[in-house]
């Protein structure tokens, strides 16, 4: 049986575009609150500063960086939990920047969200049954007669046992709960699923399993994914293109293999250098970039290149002019003066 | 007795009475650690590796919980202490650095007063200016800069991977010979987690201290430890150096652990190797070996693996010692020729 003959997947007519999600150069600034009535807002927070990717149908973008970057923040400017500041977010096509009431109600069941913390996410109170089927309600012309079947058959494709239908959510491990959020979120047959760091909160046995189905479930349904995470290892299994973020800007974009081995900015460099492999031998071997400091704080961003405070080969041109996110003789665009 | 290594845990079990039933948390568990070595515990939740931990640091509660077996530090019998006896031990003999650095620090303090605090216990008549000296001193230690003016400031004003660098400091103040760090650096972003676990290495070299590192990550274990324990269900089921563990992984379960990690060269793209099913309750763990239900070797082994409880026997040619019924060379064969395929 075809993804197409259940009635999973919603091509939105015949002619789709290739690009099923685009961001053009998005912004999104959180003003600081004032310390008192009369006093001035201290700054914004710059969390994404400018950024644009784009998924092409079918496809994963994942999206990898450290905490504080704004991986999460452009996670839900692509669903629209967030209105951005500046810049446009296309889905199908569709600009959805400013789409308000029904019309971002119509889109929202082509772009669903898969959360990082499978306890949290789902509610203590609803069987699995509920939970899933909640998204069905919110269709046009629902019948709720045939909920049941439709979460069961759910249930089947992410590797649930159906006759669990009645049970609740505590009655599960957390890689099963995963899953309830992964059939949540394939209700309505969405196009693109984003997932905000769907394995971290998982064992590594566990780990294994959720990216399989996910990957099993892209293949058989068409999905594009949008995949958030901190891990580069778990990014270079899954994605098809991968941007690494620092302060709310992407400073490297590229196919794994252009990313992993031909590593074009100094930020990736060292923060795959910092990663710790499973192999005792190769890591004294290896050449380790341990960069000094912290993340700066995004209300007050460095001048330039905003990487060039910890950089080791930072020079007078990157404090004074930001580089462009172009392709300097890698195969794939970075934003770096001095690149590798 | 002066030939025993620092650390002696011999057949350590604990349990906890619960409405629900007896949790065997720990359940036969025995390992030696030699002063300047680091042990890396490695296992998934709810594998008892952190309850080992804070057992060795005479923090399980003994009115909620049966302990039995024996554990000596530096020759001196840990259970069954009097709770003088282990307050008095802990920190200049052992000492432990948690996970999340903000809960482990008071947010009401400055550090450097928590710093003196820790270094007051043991110390009890030093004066004010000593304790600022020390903690200030501990503070540049550990790395963080400007430690004079760092030292008034409170947790809240540090980062992350800063406040961790305080836990460390806290730790090692009475200069401890054996540290206990159960996942220092899980909550720490990766660029942290390297300045942190180079800060723990040079620190080793430094106080030649004896350390027992709690993760679940397989990747900090290769960059850190000397010797790995492989925990499932309250149980060792492997016990190598790490070099021989990753390169011969015997027991089938840590086989499966190391299948499921991706690597970062890009090497195993494509389906990753999984364990089918999850981690047992520790209510109900499966008789025999533990983790037969989600072992594909059962079959080769038939009733033996369901009714007999494997012991850790020695892999010959390697320094590693495995729980499981398969005669060691046939499984490490399996295990070759699954890789290969």
């Amino acid at each position: 049986m075809t993804a197409t003959e259940k009635g999973v997947v919603d091509r939105g007519g015949g002619d789709t575009p290739d690009l099923v999600v685009e961001t053009r150069d998005v912004t999104k600034h959180f003003p600081m609150r004032a310390n008192g009535l009369f006093a001035r807002s201290p700054g914004l927070v710059r969390a994404v500063d400018g950024v644009s990717v784009s998924v092409r149908a079918g496809q994963t973008l994942g999206v990898v960086g450290e905490s504080g970057c704004g991986k999460s923040t452009l996670a839900r400017l692509i669903m629209r939990l967030l209105e951005p500041t500046s810049g446009s977010v296309l889905v199908d096509g569709v600009d959805i920047t400013h789409a308000k009431g029904a019309e971002l109600r119509a889109m929202r069941r082509r772009m669903q969200m898969v959360f990082q913390d499978p306890y949290s996410s789902l509610n203590p109170r609803h069987s699995v049954g509920q939970i899933i089927a909640t998204p069905l309600g919110f269709q046009d012309g629902h019948d709720k007669s045939k909920d049941k079947a439709r979460v069961q058959e759910l249930m089947n494709l992410v590797g649930l046992n159906p006759e669990h239908y009645n049970r609740y959510p505590h009655e599960f491990s957390g890689g099963q709960r995963q899953r309830i959020g992964i059939a949540r979120a394939l209700a309505l047959g969405p196009r693109v699923v984003v997932a905000d760091e769907p394995v971290s909160a998982l064992d590594v046995s566990i780990q294994a399993q959720i990216l399989n189905l996910l990957e099993n479930l892209q293949s058989n349904l068409g999905l594009s994914y949008v995949f958030i995470a901190h891990d580069l290892s778990v990014v270079r299994h899954i994605a098809d293109e991968v941007a690494v973020m620092y302060l709310g800007k992407v400073v490297e974009i590229g196919r794994p293999v252009d990313v992993y081995d031909n590593t074009a900015h100094p930020y990736t460099k060292a923060l795959l250098s910092a990663v710790p492999v499973a192999d005792p031998r190769a890591s004294s071997k290896r050449q380790r970039i341990v960069l000094s400091g912290d993340v700066p704080s995004p209300v007050n961003p460095p001048s330039g290149c905003r990487f060039r405070t910890r950089c080791p080969k930072a020079q007078d041109l990157c404090a004074a002019e930001e580089p462009a996110l172009v392709d300097r003789g890698h195969g794939h665009p970075v934003a770096c003066h001095y690149p590798e | 007795m002066s030939d025993e290594p620092l650390l002696v845990v011999d057949d350590l079990r604990v349990s906890f009475s619960t409405p629900d039933g007896v949790v065997k948390a720990v359940d036969g568990v025995s390992f030696t650690l030699e002063p300047g070595r680091t042990l890396g515990i490695v296992g998934e939740s709810g594998s008892g590796k952190s309850v080992t931990a804070s057992t060795i640091m005479g923090l399980t509660n003994s009115a909620t919980a049966s302990i039995e077996g024996s554990i000596r530090l530096g020759g001196k019998e840990i259970r069954g202490a009097s709770d003088e006896d282990v307050r008095r031990m802990r920190g200049s003999d052992m000492a432990m650095v948690f996970q999340d650095p903000m809960s482990a620090l008071n947010p009401y303090y400055t550090v450097g007063r928590q710093i003196g605090e820790a270094y007051k216990v043991h110390h009890p008549g030093a004066k004010k200016a000593e304790l600022r000296d020390v903690a200030i001193s501990m503070m540049e230690k550990v790395g963080i800069p400007n430690p004079v003016g760092r030292s008034d400031e409170f947790p809240h004003q540090f980062s992350g991977g800063m406040r961790q660098r305080i836990v460390i400091a806290i730790a090692l103040v009475n200069n401890p010979r054996l540290l206990i760090a159960d996942e220092p650096t899980t909550a720490l972003d990766v660029t942290v987690q390297a300045q942190i676990l180079e800060l723990m290495k040079s620190i080793q070299e430094e106080f030649g201290s004896a350390i027992i590192l709690i993760t679940h990550d397989l990747g900090v274990i290769a960059e850190v430890a000397d010797d790995v324990a492989v925990m499932y269900a309250g149980r060792m089921v492997e016990r190598a150096t790490a070099i021989d563990l990753f390169e011969t992984p015997a027991h089938p379960y840590t086989w499966g652990l190391m299948g499921a990690v991706h690597s970062l060269d890009g090497s195993g793209r494509g389906s990753l190797r999984t364990i089918p099913g999850s981690p047992p309750s520790l209510i109900a763990v499966p008789s025999g070996c533990p983790f037969h239900p989600r072992c594909q070797f059962v079959d080769r082994v038939g009733s033996r693996c369901s009714e007999e409880r494997p012991s850790l026997h020695e892999v010959p040619g390697t320094s590693s010692r495995s729980a499981c019924h398969l005669p060691s060379e046939t499984v490490v064969e399996l295990l070759r020729a699954g890789v290969s395929s």
